[in-house]
């Protein structure tokens, strides 16, 4: 497929890890932060073929990770009422609330049904005027435009039996926690191409003359991560700290302006819980007052609810690149895919996760 | 969860509240919401995530940073 296969090649990321052979002259550790970004990277070994000063960290960006326990336990106390139908996006069915998962509401009955984009819940919604239609609207700045269409739509249809349980969040406040910690290890960022695509680069260019951290926005195929790895390396060795686009055949500086004015027109800046990180201040969206009748959190008066995360999981400080999923004594024995103990086992995004299924045979990194 | 796929446009249609199209990738085509990216014609290559185009993908800057790409892989060095 254009636009995939030739930025799958072979011989351009030897030339690249070549380059960056060459170039490096000590250690550097550099972040991704998006899960896709980091799925890539397992994915096709390419810590392998960098040099052994080059380590790569994993960062938060996996939005079905970072979702709160609160709110999964509020999905799954919306999706077992009578006469409910809860829409989401497949990846959240699988993720533990503290005493259930969606999945499990889907086999005790439950109306759960997966959608691909948010516009087959606005048109579930419309075909059964007699239910009350959920959509799960998780995700980063990528997908909040498409969810802000999904509510916009519905209001100007007046669908009154349409809602969307909000759980969105923004990657700059998490980068500026990171960067903010005394104990932050993170020398250079890959910004997420898609994510920018949506936002542009400006908040990253702050970003990086703020914190004086080379940030480069980069793709999500080999090719791209090895080229936007070469750019932070060759920054470091220059002694620059700028803002550049890797991934320039779809991210401008301004982003894409059409999208974002549909989002501020839909949604409001609000702090919100990052599971296994914490309250982050101004880190998401919320809906707007105008689109009330819309949140999914006031149409369905749910209790307060207080969880706590497993003790052992050391989720958050794999999350901030301080350690390994492999440093974790649970990691694929206590925590497996499939009965996962916290946020980066949790979806096939997240770095736990990505680790388990490429490199839980490798040898230890300390080896290397 | 941010995986967004290019796919080209064969066919754009107005349906008045939203702009659509057959977008085909890799030989399987699906309807795609295009009001995000109103400068996008029929035959363009856009960026797709959850149903709707996210970006047009700019084929005449991604033609010159691969061809930079091919000219590192055959030894050339880049010009700055």
């Amino acid at each position: 497929m254009r636009y995939l296969d030739e930025y799958r090649d072979s011989g351009i990321a030897h030339a690249l890890a070549a380059r960056i052979r060459a170039r490096v002259t000590r250690p550097w550790t550099l972040m991704e932060i998006c899960g896709g970004q980091t799925h890539t990277i397992l994915r096709y070994g390419l810590p392998e073929l960098l040099p052994q000063q080059i380590e790569l960290v994993h960062g938060p960006g996996c939005p079905v990770c970072v979702a709160p326990l609160e709110i999964v336990d509020r999905a799954i106390e919306i999706a077992a009422r009578p006469g409910v139908i809860f829409v989401s996006y497949g990846d959240m069915l699988r993720v533990p609330g503290s005493r259930s998962d969606l999945l499990r509401v889907k086999a005790a009955g439950g109306d759960i049904r997966i959608a691909y984009s948010p516009l087959e819940a606005v048109r579930i919604a419309s075909e059964n005027p007699a239910r009350l239609v959920v959509f799960f609207g998780i995700g980063f700045e990528t997908t909040a435009p498409a969810n802000a269409m999904a509510v916009w739509q519905a209001k100007q249809h007046d669908l009154r039996n349409f809602s969307m349980l909000v759980s969105h969040v923004l990657v700059p406040p998490a980068m500026r926690l990171i960067l903010g910690s005394p104990t932050n290890r993170v020398q250079g960022f890959i910004a997420p191409g898609h994510v920018c695509t949506v936002m542009g680069f400006e908040e990253y260019e702050v970003l990086a003359a703020e914190f004086q951290v080379p940030i480069v926005v980069g793709g999500f195929e080999p090719v791209d991560l090895l080229e936007a790895i070469a750019m932070l390396v060759d920054q470091l060795e220059d002694g620059r700290a700028e803002l550049e686009n890797q991934y320039s055949r779809s991210v401008s500086r301004g982003g894409n302006q059409p999208a974002q004015q549909l989002m501020h027109e839909v949604f409001e800046i609000t702090d919100r819980q990052w599971r296994g990180i914490g309250a982050i201040p101004a880190s998401g969206y919320r809906l707007r007052e105008e689109y009330a009748a819309f949140d999914a959190e006031r149409v369905f008066a749910t209790e307060e609810i207080q969880v706590e995360e497993p003790p052992e999981c050391i989720a958050a400080l794999v999350m901030q690149g301080l350690k390994k999923p492999v440093d974790c004594p649970a990691f694929g024995t206590r925590c497996l895919p499939e009965r996962p103990l916290g946020a980066s086992m949790v979806s096939s995004e997240g770095a736990c996760a990505a680790y388990y299924a490429y490199r839980r045979h490798a040898a230890p990194e300390v080896a290397r | 969860m941010c995986l967004a796929v290019p796919g080209k446009i064969l066919e754009a249609t107005d349906l008045g509240i939203s702009r659509i199209a057959k977008v085909e990738f890799g030989g399987v085509t699906r309807q795609v919401n295009l009001d995000f990216v109103p400068e996008a014609q029929t035959g363009d290559y856009v960026l797709v995530h959850v149903g709707f185009a996210i970006s047009r993908i700019e084929e005449e800057e991604a033609r010159r940073t691969f061809e930079a790409l091919r000219e590192l892989e055959n030894g050339i060095p880049p010009e700055e």
